[in-house]
């Protein structure tokens, strides 16, 4: 037994364990951000000035918001189920953190003589992971608003379940047609195909589309931020928190924010592949260029996040029955339709482009 | 006992248990809860088996979307344990005399199968890997494949004919 347990590759594990303290750190941090970028974006939208008053234009808001949070009374309710209440922040939190596992942050680095490669985990079947993940970030809804044992918060986790479960299939749909022209379900793959070729929204912008709105379905964004909808359920599934288990719900919906983005550059925009520059020439750049990869990853995510954000100040809310029918008589024939012509076109490629 | 070993006592026991808890538990939201860990544990066995595709679908479809539904489904009908009718005792024994009939039969049948000798292949072999069961589908398999694609189809049609009524 001990020698099994010795087998196993000490620095492997050390290694692996620092990018994970790493990048669930950098989450949280820009997470921390993506609220006060919130506040400014609105205010910059509806020409005003924003937070200004904590530290230099503001940027220690997050901080103090957290104080507040954390120094706010927790509150149980006295009829709601205690231990599934507690569980409903954690479960929304750990399924928004799960996801960056298969996420290629950049290349390869070189540490010491030892190459590092900056994903945690390059498993063969990377979309379907972060698409079962994603899945499971509906129980931390469902189970807060059941567990408050109020209406308006069954309500609003009914709504977020099924608007959840709606979405998820153009997604997957419009997933389906990208894996036609790539060929693998691999992160990593889908990252070095496009830094050979072009961007795959070249070749999926309609894919594309289809992705950005199901994904800002699933993190329950305005237009779709039906389960927190204030004006007919006065707060939506989270209305019995206070205290850090609210702040954990609205954290989990940034860092699914800040996650979906980076998944929509990884798979459509190239992932860390700097554009106009090949990357490969200048490999004697060594961990230099990684850091520039890296960089360039989070400029193109920092543009989603703003895409967000401008959404949400820009567009209404959708009713409830709009949204529904947008999902299922819109997006899913669409992406249907998509799916087909994209494999017609494979189909025709491979047949070396005869009828 | 290697790694692989205890992982596949532990996540037979964390199976077995929570089970066990889908079938005592009063409130039909905990045993909706933990039929949902009994779908993890079984996930957790086929990634042990090297069938990742299998564990993350399995995921995906019974933990992600069936669970949802009946969660969704029990939550909206509002079965607490004080309210839920307690069952007749006669029924509750001829429920115990039909399970353990079950059982019997099952240990029976499996003592006569031939799975008994062989140990399972803990991180080796690559059936369950995306694209040998890809190719297994649609070259060996395609026949029964399609059939049931159909079968789903006609049931999508059916679900939505009844829903417009």
């Amino acid at each position: 037994m001990h020698s099994a347990l010795l087998a196993i590759d000490l620095f492997l594990v050390i290694e692996k364990l620092v990018l994970i303290i790493a990048i669930v750190s950098i989450s949280l941090v820009i997470a921390m951000y993506e609220t006060y970028a919130e506040r400014k974006v609105a205010a910059f939208i509806q020409d005003r000035k924003g937070p200004n008053r904590a530290g230099p234009f503001g940027i220690l808001q997050p901080l103090a918001d957290g104080l507040k949070l954390f120094m706010k009374e927790e509150i149980i309710p006295n009829t709601s189920n205690r231990l599934l209440f507690i569980l409903g922040p954690c479960l929304a939190m750990m399924a928004a953190m799960m996801t960056s596992a298969v996420i290629p942050w950049g290349g390869t680095l070189n540490v010491f003589g030892r190459p590092v490669t900056l994903q945690i985990a390059d498993i063969n079947i990377g979309i379907l992971y972060v698409f079962g993940v994603v899945s499971m970030g509906v129980y931390g809804i469902m189970i807060g608003g059941w567990a408050s044992n109020n209406k308006f918060s069954l309500m609003a986790a009914l709504r977020g379940a099924s608007q959840v479960i709606s979405y998820e299939l153009p997604m997957g749909l419009s997933l389906i047609a990208l894996l036609m022209l790539t060929g693998s379900l691999k992160m990593s793959e889908i990252v070095a195909q496009q830094m050979d070729g072009w961007w795959n929204i070249i070749y999926q912008p309609l894919g594309f589309f289809i992705f950005l709105v199901c994904a800002f379905a699933e993190c329950n964004r305005t237009p779709f931020d039906l389960p927190e909808a204030e004006n007919e359920l006065n707060f939506g599934y989270h209305q019995e928190y206070s205290s850090m288990k609210l702040g954990f719900y609205l954290f989990a919906e940034y860092i699914n924010m800040f996650i979906s983005s980076v998944v929509m550059a990884t798979l459509f925009f190239g992932g860390y592949d700097v554009p106009f520059f090949n990357d490969a020439a200048h490999a004697d750049w060594g961990n230099w260029l990684v850091a520039l990869q890296g960089a360039v990853l989070l400029i193109k995510v920092c543009f989603f996040i703003f895409l967000f954000m401008w959404v949400r100040w820009t567009i209404p809310r959708f009713r409830y029955d709009q949204l529904m029918n947008l999902g299922w008589k819109g997006l899913i024939p669409l992406s249907l339709f998509n799916m087909v012509v994209t494999a017609a076109f494979v189909l025709w490629k491979s047949n070396g482009y005869k009828f | 006992m290697d790694i692989s070993q205890i992982l596949f006592y532990a996540l037979s026991a964390l199976a077995l248990g929570s089970a066990i808890m889908v079938v005592i538990s009063r409130n039909p939201v905990h045993s909706v809860l933990w039929l949902i860990i009994t779908f993890f544990a079984i996930s957790g066995h086929y990634i042990l088996m090297n069938a990742q595709f299998l564990g993350i679908v399995n995921l995906i479809v019974y933990a992600g979307a069936i669970m949802v539904l009946f969660l969704f489904v029990i939550m909206l009908m509002n079965l607490n344990a004080e309210t839920e009718p307690q069952k007749n005792k006669w029924l509750k024994l001829a429920g115990v005399v039909a399970g353990g009939c079950l059982l019997l039969v099952m240990v029976a049948a499996l003592k006569q199968a031939e799975v008994k000798g062989q140990v399972a292949m803990l991180g080796t072999g690559d059936i369950g890997l995306i694209k040998n069961l890809g190719q297994a589908l649609f070259t060996d398999y395609v026949v029964p494949f399609e059939i049931s694609s159909v079968l789903f189809l006609s049931a999508m049609v059916g679900a939505v004919v009844i829903g417009k009524k």
